[in-house]
């Protein structure tokens, strides 16, 4: 067995290589997706297909509908109906006094919402990314994420913040970060990430009834993306347990973990891995940062004995990390035949230029050689 | 220096707030800024022009969302333009002048303000102030023989917390940021719930999990004081928003001191909450410290009331050690925010007799004869005094035997506080979330398994229930 230490220092070689990977030698994760998932999927047969956007707004209806003390709050999300128009028609639905334009302020208006929540209220607290909430992750830390706790239970936080999350597209260092380390390592947060319009719709319901502060990490290269959906997808009642991994696509070699944006990468790398190298690759899509289905990582970690995690975050301190010792501390850890790799962002603030920007995040032939690596793909 | 011209809207708006200054008028108007509806609907006296009565009127229509810009020059109308070269120059505006009811020496100075309080009222005001002075000073102690980590006294202060809650009704909710005590107890709080507070026992409501002087009281509305400073006043505009979408005729009030109001959830919170017309009353503590900043090196402008005007809010400065001025300006501003659905911003006047915490020795930073002259000079108790004093309603033998019997009160609830035992165990791990993840019950497990196994080194009577609490 590996020592600790030893698996670090994979781990940490594993993200190094696998940055440089991803800017020599594949095309843009941006370009694959300009080609269009979104019409691929809108094409598909008969199937009806919502996009992420449209199933957020539709759970936020919803919502909104069935409890008048839920309102919507942030800058922009009435007139303008949301700066990626999340919140579109919702103003002329509920009236300004439950769609709430805010001046630019998020200590302003995220404290106005916590102290709502406090009051009673359920307030759905957007922010126009999550890079903007830096200025008020005093009052999502401090104040919702500690207020059950500091006053006996007396006091709860029914509140959700969500927006969109991770690097998107030429909007440079201060504009490019994925939170879910920040807000997963936070006792009293709960934190969803969704992929698909059924999870997006499923977790913004189940944030909004979960009686605890809820971060909903959203991906703004995601909210025009279209998905298939269930019969069930319309009804009310649809929602998607916080707490629970899907696993996306069944497989026996390797597991592939990873939330949001990244999944494309790890769909694409499981074709890839299947048509190129006979190689069957289970995907797992966490749905949920805090708390972290760990028994689903640990099932597949059994089932396929090797893993990669893939993110957007940097290396240090991330999810990747955090799965690494979920799995080291679990029975998984015996039935490990490789160390997990991590395939994450590259450890520098998040260049501008494209080609840089490209080369800093994982794309799907990373994912794949991270995935032979831990096969022990001699060329790798 | 340069000019102002006579037209110009900030020095007329300025030379109101000077007109409204205690010399010159017998009853308190708050400054208001003057291109706000409400002030119009309400006052209706200051001859705004036709142009702001439209202003005013998209104000209001913008909750039926026709959002219009209305900066000057995208409207037809010139006249907010001029030829003349002006920059506000501060020193040039004149300074807000201190509401003040009650001189120095007990004497009420507006011949036509009518005491609102019966004897007994005045004498319980009176009392909660002697209550909480006697009290810092016996924990003030108490920490410092290690019998709780920290403690905050309020000496100076205690007319502007027992006068403004005087003025404040039961549904009100209350956010103190932690000089307050007095709000405390005169809304009803109890010894022995403040004492329990102190010492973080089983009776405490947060479970033990606060420092000390961090208290709460749902019974009264008093929200628990959230530590991080300044971090209270949008979750006033908060709890007053609920309070506006359920219709309450009722406010959130807010205090916070010198110090907070240079922190950027000041500005958050009065900027929202004035654009979201949320009825709360924002209450500065001036006090001229914060910790060891002193008040020229916190601001340059006008103290805090004048940022009112700024945000659009209305605003008043009023004399802290003056228990009337506070409870007439509070009541004031409550009803206002009640009925107009606006925040307020009020300004007290004080000086932070005491060192701002039992972490502070505030003698470094200044020296003993300051705070000694400031005690001989002015004080909010003893000027109550002297008032009750000359209406026959306390003499020596009342304020003896009220000292007494109050010290001996709170020793009482000092003693018992300190016997009961701490909360149980188990409190470590609930309250996280509403419901407890796996991760907690195996924490818990572990800890009860580990404190089982090791009983001779943990002794675990001092909490409830030993281990079974856990």
């Amino acid at each position: 067995m590996k020592s600790i230490s030893g698996l670090a220092k994979v781990s940490l070689a594993q993200s190094t290589r696998a940055m440089l990977a991803g800017g020599m030698a594949t095309p843009s994760p941006l370009a694959a997706r300009l080609a269009g998932s979104a019409r691929r999927a809108s094409t598909q047969g008969e199937q009806a297909t919502v996009t992420v956007r449209d199933a957020i707004n539709q759970g936020l209806a919803e919502e909104m509908d069935a409890n008048d003390k839920v309102f919507v709050m942030g800058e922009e999300v009435g007139q303008y109906q949301g700066a990626y128009k999340v919140t579109r028609g919702l103003l002329d639905r509920f009236g300004p006094q439950r769609v709430i334009d805010s001046p630019i302020t998020e200590m302003g208006f995220t404290g106005l919402c916590v102290g709502a929540a406090m009051a009673g209220l359920t307030p759905v607290c957007e922010f126009m990314t999550f890079n903007f909430a830096m200025q008020a992750i005093d009052q999502i830390v401090n104040s919702a994420a500690k207020s059950h706790y500091m006053s006996g239970g007396v006091l709860s936080a029914n509140i959700v913040f969500r927006g969109p999350n991770g690097f998107a597209s030429g909007v440079a260092a201060q504009h490019s970060q994925d939170y879910a380390p920040w807000y997963g390592s936070i006792p009293g947060l709960k934190v969803v990430s969704p992929y698909s319009a059924e999870d997006a719709k499923g977790l913004i319901k189940a944030a909004i009834r979960d009686p605890n502060p809820v971060v909903m990490l959203e991906n703004e290269l995601m909210y025009g993306e279209s998905f298939a959906v269930g019969e069930d997808f319309h009804s009310s009642d649809f929602v998607v347990p916080i707490g629970k991994a899907k696993v996306e696509i069944p497989g026996t070699d390797v597991t592939l973990i990873s939330h949001s944006y990244q999944l494309r990468h790890c769909f694409a790398a499981a074709k890839i891995l299947k048509e190129q190298y006979n190689i069957s690759a289970e995907v797992l899509n966490l749905r949920s940062i805090k708390p972290l289905d760990v028994p689903a990582i640990v099932e597949s970690i059994k089932k396929t004995n090797r893993a990669v995690v893939v993110e957007s975050a940097f290396p240090g301190f991330g999810l990747g990390s955090e799965i690494c010792a979920q799995v080291s501390e679990s029975e998984a850890w015996d039935y490990l035949d490789a160390p997990i790799s991590r395939v994450t962002g590259a450890e520098v603030p998040t260049p501008y230029y494209k080609e840089l920007e490209d080369m800093s995040f994982p794309n799907a032939d990373v994912v794949v050689r991270a995935a032979r690596q831990v096969l022990y793909h001699e060329d790798a | 220096m340069v000019s102002m011209s006579e037209d110009s809207p900030t020095t007329q708006g300025h030379a109101r707030l000077h007109k409204t200054s205690p010399a010159e008028s017998k009853s308190t108007q708050l400054a208001k800024p003057t291109s706000t509806s409400m002030f119009a609907q309400r006052y209706g006296g200051f001859a705004l022009r036709a142009r702001h009565f439209s202003k005013c009127a998209i104000r209001r229509s913008m909750l039926q969302a026709s959002h219009q810009a209305t900066n000057p020059g995208l409207e037809k109308d010139d006249r907010d333009f001029t030829g003349q070269l002006n920059v506000i120059d501060p020193e040039s505006i004149p300074k807000i002048k201190t509401y003040r009811l009650l001189d120095l020496e007990g004497n009420l100075l507006d011949p036509d303000y009518k005491v609102p309080f019966t004897r007994e009222e005045a004498t319980k005001i009176y009392r909660d102030m002697v209550t909480i002075s006697i009290m810092d000073q016996i924990m003030y102690d108490a920490q410092r023989q290690g019998r709780l980590s920290f403690y905050m006294v309020s000496a100076g202060e205690e007319g502007i917390s027992v006068g403004s809650a005087a003025a404040l009704k039961p549904d009100d909710q209350i956010f103190c940021q932690y000089r307050e005590q007095g709000v405390l107890l005169h809304r009803g709080a109890t010894l022995k719930e403040l004492m329990s507070q102190l010492y973080a026992n089983a009776d405490d409501p947060a479970r033990g999990r606060m420092m000390p002087v961090h208290y709460q009281n749902a019974r009264i509305n008093v929200h628990p004081i959230s530590s991080p400073l300044t971090s209270q006043l949008p979750h006033a505009a908060g709890a007053a928003y609920a309070l506006k979408m359920s219709g309450t005729p009722a406010i959130s009030m807010c205090y916070f001191g010198d110090g907070a109001a240079s922190e950027g959830d000041f500005h958050g919170a009065l900027n929202i909450a004035a654009t979201r017309n949320c009825p709360v009353v924002f209450f500065c503590r001036n006090n001229g410290y914060a910790i060891s900043t002193p008040t020229e090196e916190q601001f340059r402008g006008d103290g805090i009331a004048s940022r009112g005007a700024g945000y659009g809010i209305p605003a008043i400065r009023v004399d802290g050690n003056d228990l009337f001025a506070v409870h007439r300006v509070t009541a004031m501003a409550r009803e206002m925010a009640v009925k107009e659905q606006r925040p307020v911003l009020i300004e007290a006047m004080s000086y932070r007799v005491s060192h701002h915490s039992t972490s502070d020795d505030s003698f470094a930073y200044r020296s003993r004869t300051e705070v000694e002259n400031w005690k001989r000079h002015d004080n909010p108790i003893s000027r109550m005094r002297k008032w009750m004093e000359k209406q026959q309603w306390w003499s020596d033998e009342d304020e003896m035997s009220a000292r007494h019997e109050l010290r001996k009160d709170i020793l009482r609830e000092f003693s018992a506080a300190e016997k009961v035992k701490l909360p149980e165990i188990k409190h470590v791990f609930t309250d996280v979330w509403a419901a407890a993840p796996a991760i907690l019950k195996e924490q818990q497990e572990e800890l009860k398994e580990f404190l089982g196994r090791h009983k001779e080194e943990y002794n675990l009577d001092k909490y409830e229930n030993g281990i079974n609490g856990l």
